[in-house]
């Protein structure tokens, strides 16, 4: 791809991305009295990130059944309230276990 | 009065600077995917990496790069850019919500840069109002591991395992699970909300028709149902967001 192609996509990327995020931070300086909005914005988070996860975390590596051992070995320490760190690798480890387990057999 | 401001700020940027600390190394794992992602595509190292220093975004970035690679128009790429990212102008609002009088203009542009789901995660899961020092120090180590990430994905990809490459792409939602599934075990109202969305996110999977719907729309449809759904099953108490 010509260099020049490249700045074009990489501007309009970069570009929308900004202007999404930063914008209703910047604009939006009063506090939200309405009750159902409150209510609404303070389960966003929590419906994102479990819509973004389930299923496509299943998908998330060659295979189904590593995806699905590293999804279980992930979601048990989660549960076990372990930190960022430690699930993320806990699932990739239980997971590339599995795939190397997979090659074998 | 100033000086006592002062260790104040300090002691915000500390605390965000630990708390990004967890943040930043599982971007590495996801960065470092992509990295290895933008070379096989045929970037080269220094343009996947400039990608990832200037969107600091996940799945923004890996569709963007699709787009990129198959000569997609640049409406394509901006529409598709849009729809995924939505979900940031929702937690950017409420985010605003939670920032504090040191946020000027210019700092919240700043800060507006760094609002990623991990981040955000992170942040309103403060039981405060958070300042621009915090955000700072929270945004600034995954800035780093996002950047650092990408470029030595980029740079070592080709003499990565497949299978290692492969692993490594369940990182960002271990990340995911921690943040949501402790919340879902203490409070049985953001339980019912998980569920909903996840459960709504699967019938886009897997009912055809449905099954057409653009991953980026399929995750706003699914977080605002089942966050309209939580509003109106279990309106927040007045003192319980303060």
């Amino acid at each position: 791809m010509p260099a020049e192609r490249f700045f074009i996509y990489l501007a309009v990327m970069a570009g929308v991305t900004y202007l999404i995020r930063a914008l209703p931070f910047a604009l939006c300086q009063s506090k939200v009295q309405n009750r159902f909005i409150k209510s609404f914005l303070y389960y966003v988070p929590y419906a994102v990130l479990a819509a973004m996860t389930f299923p496509a975390v299943i998908y998330s590596t060659d295979g189904i059944i590593p995806g699905i051992a590293g999804t279980a070995t992930g979601l048990l320490f989660a549960y076990k309230r372990k930190s960022l760190l430690m699930v993320a690798v806990v699932s990739c480890a239980a997971a590339f276990a599995v795939e190397m387990l997979c090659k074998l057999l | 009065m100033n000086n006592v401001n002062r260790i104040k700020n300090v002691k915000d940027i500390k605390k965000g600077f630990h708390d990004g600390i967890p943040i930043a190394l599982g971007y590495i794992s996801v960065s470092f995917t992509f990295g290895i992602m933008g070379v096989a595509s045929g970037l080269t190292w220094w343009q996947t990496l400039l990608i990832s220093m200037t969107n600091l975004t996940s799945a923004g970035q890996f569709a963007g790069l699709g787009i990129m690679v198959t000569a997609g128009g640049l409406v394509e790429m901006a529409m598709t850019q849009f729809v995924i990212n939505l979900r940031y102008a929702l937690m950017s609002i409420l985010l605003s919500q939670k920032a504090d009088k040191s946020f000027n203009i210019i700092s919240r542009l700043l800060a507006g840069f760094g609002i990623t789901d991990e981040i955000f995660a992170v942040a309103a899961s403060k039981n405060r109002t958070i300042s621009r020092y915090y955000m700072a120090g929270l945004i600034l180590m995954p800035y780093i591991g996002w950047a650092s990430g990408t470029a030595a994905g980029a740079l070592l990809g080709e003499v990565i395992p497949a299978a290692l490459s492969s692993a490594l792409g369940i990182a960002i939602y271990g990340m995911f699970m921690a943040i949501i599934i402790p919340q879902a075990r203490d409070n049985h109202k953001c339980l019912v909300v998980i569920i909903i969305a996840a459960v709504s996110s699967c019938c886009f999977k897997y009912i055809p028709l449905l099954d057409n719907v653009s991953s980026g729309f399929v995750i706003i449809i699914c977080a605002v149902l089942a966050s309209v759904a939580g509003a109106v099953l279990y309106p927040v108490e007045e003192t319980e967001e303060e």
